[in-house]
């Protein structure tokens, strides 16, 4: 029975740590598959959780605080669209950019603002997401397995963290059933069909880096005001391009991409649950090890052992009319 | 039909589309000038020109891909502004582009509703979509699965997707351009059968083209345009392909080449069992067994794609052979344990490879650094540890006179010759070493017809003088005239062996298609 509640232990801090992740990784998607490369997701989570942690502390309202954060990924969603696609730059070096100037900018304009060395001040209750509690949660808690999975695995997470997980089936939903996510599949593999079919590439492809900055700035929001109380400088510590990963390992679709994001928050959790735990046979659990999985389990994929990822044909390639 | 409301002769028909001035440069370029052409309805209009003579700019403007500087268009008799594909395709135009724009991973159908899907959501269309691709697909006889994925299709059947994208949108006029270049020559008949059909429905076809065979087999009408220009307009039936081919060039061409029988002598090049796989693992080519032999040249048929890439990157040493050997003189060359392509360079096999500008040149480099790509460890080209500069203009100088290089000039940017001059150029290069075999791949891809007959001519003189020649060409044509000996190419093995003299076109494309040659020969007998 112990060994069952910490599994339902773990496994709730698995939703938890997943959940960024899962934002994040549909918000690479859409981008990728319009042809986008989004190594920016990093920076722009950043930003978002800034934004969000900043202005609900203003605001005292952790929604106006999630608005803020949408804007500001909206915005460097936006200024990466126009690096690469109105000007045909280079992707990843625009992503890496905005990476560093987020890294930098928020640090900044946190210490011009509070004054606490780049954080931001704590966050009291009302200017949080706060966890809720699922109808009927109170009265199957203690019914056995049932009661501790859905009270304490299912119920009793933030709002943000149920968005996440419906996330998932309505982008597949958007990117598989609708014209929308037609159109956008086929600007990432061939922007030459779709310019003659007479739809605009350019504006596709904003279209969809915008729907990237919705998703990553929910995640950012998630991290300083669901998560956290709030911002910390650099809090989001490579999540997002743990996410990037898992989107290339979820193969480009969000249900795998959702799985992948499981796996790889599972790790995270079971990294600071076996922090410092003694294993018989192995002896202290390096950490280090666990936490870099997720990137190595990557590099096995994009290296053709599990099956084969294959991007979109145009991605990272800016549309150019042929002569 | 529509009558004419305005100005001209009353009671004519009008003329489907009708171009009026068009004008277009890029840059220094002039690609179009002052183009003038009308073409009727219901009628299959070829436009015929060399390559870079401004046919695909000109059908480009007319889809919307371009803006024209100067001049109308008039679709039925009605002034169109044309300013995107969306315009195009509402004029009722439809666009069948030489590189297919299609989307791989999507089904038939789903490329078909690409632009046009009848909803938000693509359940509202998909329905609909399928019925009227049914009343399509009987209509014109285009059987194909609307379910299949487009990747997995032949390019044949790429191409009927391409002409069934069009009439969904109800195209009543379709544009092809060089549709035929990656086809069998059956694939190609096939594809002529149905732009009948579409005539038979009234629909009005433009086929741009630069084989002059197809023009004739095809076309009602035919335009000839010649450096930006229109040339002339001819009804088929009243002209011949020479006179085509003067128009298109300007001057009188040798449409068949002059070349006497060969003299073959001993085997310079032995290949016994060759296999090749690439880097996913697939065999791309499969038990490959033939020799060439000096003073002969031996010409390698296939549809672009069957493994003829693969075999020349491997005999040019850029790939390794996966099994079987390869010999030259009698001496073991089998690429990869320690044969490179500068090692077979060294031991004296040329290479023009198939893709100019991948691999045979830097076309940002200067004539004179292309011209001694592959053989700059030369030491007629060294200086203690520089490079000999003035000598390496001299040598490029020299190739330039032999191979009628035009500009001649060794510091000109490789990019600013024309294909032909970059063409002759690479062959000046490989060809003036005086190599023992040389290899050649799609030697006229991208080449005016004036520099493909001195290109053709200059490969049958490697052979007088008694060097051994290989030669890949998916053009038939060029394999019918300059080899004599042709292997037919099917899913990467050879799949017979066809003297020149007793080659057709007919027998040459079903093996192409991967029907056994005696087979092949056997249906050749019946037609």
């Amino acid at each position: 029975m112990e060994n069952f509640e910490l599994v339902i232990l773990l496994l709730d801090a698995t939703l938890r740590t997943s959940t960024p992740l899962i934002l994040a990784a549909l918000a690479g998607m859409f981008s990728e598959r319009s042809g986008t490369i989004n190594l920016a997701l990093e920076g722009m989570m950043l930003g978002g959780a800034f934004s969000a942690a900043a202005v609900a502390f203003y605001m005292d309202d952790p929604w106006i605080g999630l608005l803020a954060a949408i804007a500001t990924t909206i915005a460097l969603s936006l200024l990466h669209g126009f690096a690469c696609i109105t000007h045909k730059g280079n992707q990843v070096v625009s992503g890496m950019a905005i990476n560093i100037l987020m890294s930098g900018l928020t640090a900044l304009v946190g210490i011009a603002l509070f004054a606490q060395g780049g954080k931001t001040p704590a966050l009291d209750k009302a200017a949080r997401f706060q966890p809720i509690t699922l109808p009927g949660a109170e009265a199957v808690k203690d019914v056995p397995i049932i009661g501790p999975i859905y009270f304490e695995l299912l119920s009793g997470h933030n709002i943000l963290v149920y968005i996440a997980f419906l996330a998932v089936p309505a982008a597949w939903w958007v990117m598989y059933r609708t014209r929308f996510g037609l159109r956008l599949r086929a600007v990432g593999e061939n922007p030459g069909a779709v310019d003659t079919a007479g739809i605009g590439v350019v504006a596709m492809r904003y279209r969809a880096v915008i729907c990237s900055g919705v998703l990553v700035g929910m995640s950012g929001a998630y991290l300083s005001t669901a998560q956290g109380a709030s911002f910390l400088q650099d809090m989001t510590a490579g999540k997002g391009y743990i996410a990037l990963a898992a989107m290339v390992f979820g193969k480009w679709r969000p249900f795998p991409a959702l799985a992948a994001c499981l796996l790889f928050g599972f790790l995270d959790a079971a990294a600071t649950r076996l922090q410092g735990v003694i294993l018989p046979g192995i002896g202290e659990v390096p950490v280090q090890l666990v936490q870099a999985l997720p990137y190595v389990l990557t590099v096995i994929l994009l290296a053709g052992f599990i099956g084969r990822a294959i991007p979109p044909k145009a991605l990272g390639r800016p549309y150019v009319k042929e002569r | 039909m529509h009558q004419m409301h305005g100005t001209g002769e009353t009671g004519a028909v009008q003329p489907a589309i009708e171009l009026r001035g068009i004008d277009k440069r890029f840059g220094a370029v002039h690609a179009n000038k002052e183009i003038d052409l009308k073409v009727d309805k219901g009628t299959i209009h070829g436009i015929v020109g060399e390559n870079g003579a401004g046919k695909s700019t000109l059908m480009s403007i007319l889809y919307g891909f371009y803006q024209a500087d100067a001049g109308t268009i008039h679709v039925d008799g009605k002034l169109c502004e044309i300013k995107g594909s969306e315009d195009a395709i509402s004029a009722g135009i439809g666009m069948v582009h030489q590189h297919f724009m299609l989307v791989e991973t999507f089904s038939v159908l789903e490329n078909v509703i690409l632009g046009v899907e009848g909803g938000a959501v693509l359940r509202d269309g998909v329905d609909r979509a399928r019925e009227e691709l049914r009343r399509l697909e009987r209509e014109y006889s285009l059987d194909i699965d609307p379910d299949a994925i487009v990747g997995d299709l032949s390019v044949g059947l790429q191409q009927r997707v391409e002409i069934l994208k069009a009439l969904f949108r109800g195209a009543e006029i379709l544009i092809l351009d060089e549709p035929t270049g990656v086809l069998t020559p059956q694939e190609a008949d096939h594809l002529f059968r149905i732009l009948e059909t579409l005539k038979e429905q009234g629909k009005t076809v433009v086929l741009i083209t630069h084989k002059l065979r197809e023009i004739m087999a095809a076309t009602d009408n035919v335009s000839v345009m010649r450096q930006g220009a229109m040339v002339a307009h001819r009804k088929t039936a009243e002209t011949s392909p020479e006179e085509l081919s003067e128009l298109m060039v300007g001057r009188k061409v040798l449409l068949r080449l002059e070349k006497g029988d060969a003299n073959p002598a001993a085997t310079v090049l032995n290949v016994e069992n060759l296999c090749v796989d690439n880097a996913q693992g697939v065999r791309k080519v499969k038990n490959a067994t033939f020799n060439v032999r000096a003073g002969e040249i031996v010409g390698i048929a296939g549809v672009s794609g069957n493994g003829q890439s693969e075999l020349l990157e491997v005999l040019g040493g850029i790939r390794s052979a996966t099994e079987g050997s390869v010999e030259l003189n009698g001496q073991d060359i089998t690429p990869g344990k320690g044969i490179d392509a500068a090692e077979l360079r060294r031991r004296g096999v040329a290479h023009v490879p198939e893709d100019r500008h991948r691999m045979a040149m830097v076309t940002a480099f200067s004539a004179k650094e292309a011209a001694i790509l592959g053989y700059q460890d030369d030491p007629a080209y060294q200086k203690s540890v520089f490079l000999d500069w003035p000598a390496i203009s001299k040598a490029t100088a020299n190739m330039m006179a032999e191979f009628d290089v035009r500009p001649d000039n060794p510091d000109l940017k490789a990019a600013n010759f024309s294909g032909g001059n970059q063409q002759k150029l690479v062959l000046a290069r490989e060809i003036m070493r005086d190599p023992e075999l040389l290899l050649v791949g799609q030697p006229t891809r991208g080449v005016d017809i004036g520099a493909i007959e001195f290109i053709h001519k200059r490969i049958v003189a490697m052979r007088d003088a008694g060097k051994a020649v290989l030669l890949v060409s998916v053009e038939l044509d060029e394999i019918m005239s300059l080899a004599d000996r042709i292997l037919v190419m099917c899913d990467g093995a050879i799949i017979g062996e066809v003297a020149a003299s007793e080659a057709n076109e007919r027998v040459l494309g079903l093996m192409m298609a991967g029907v056994d040659p005696n087979e092949a020969k056997a249906v050749e007998g019946q037609a």
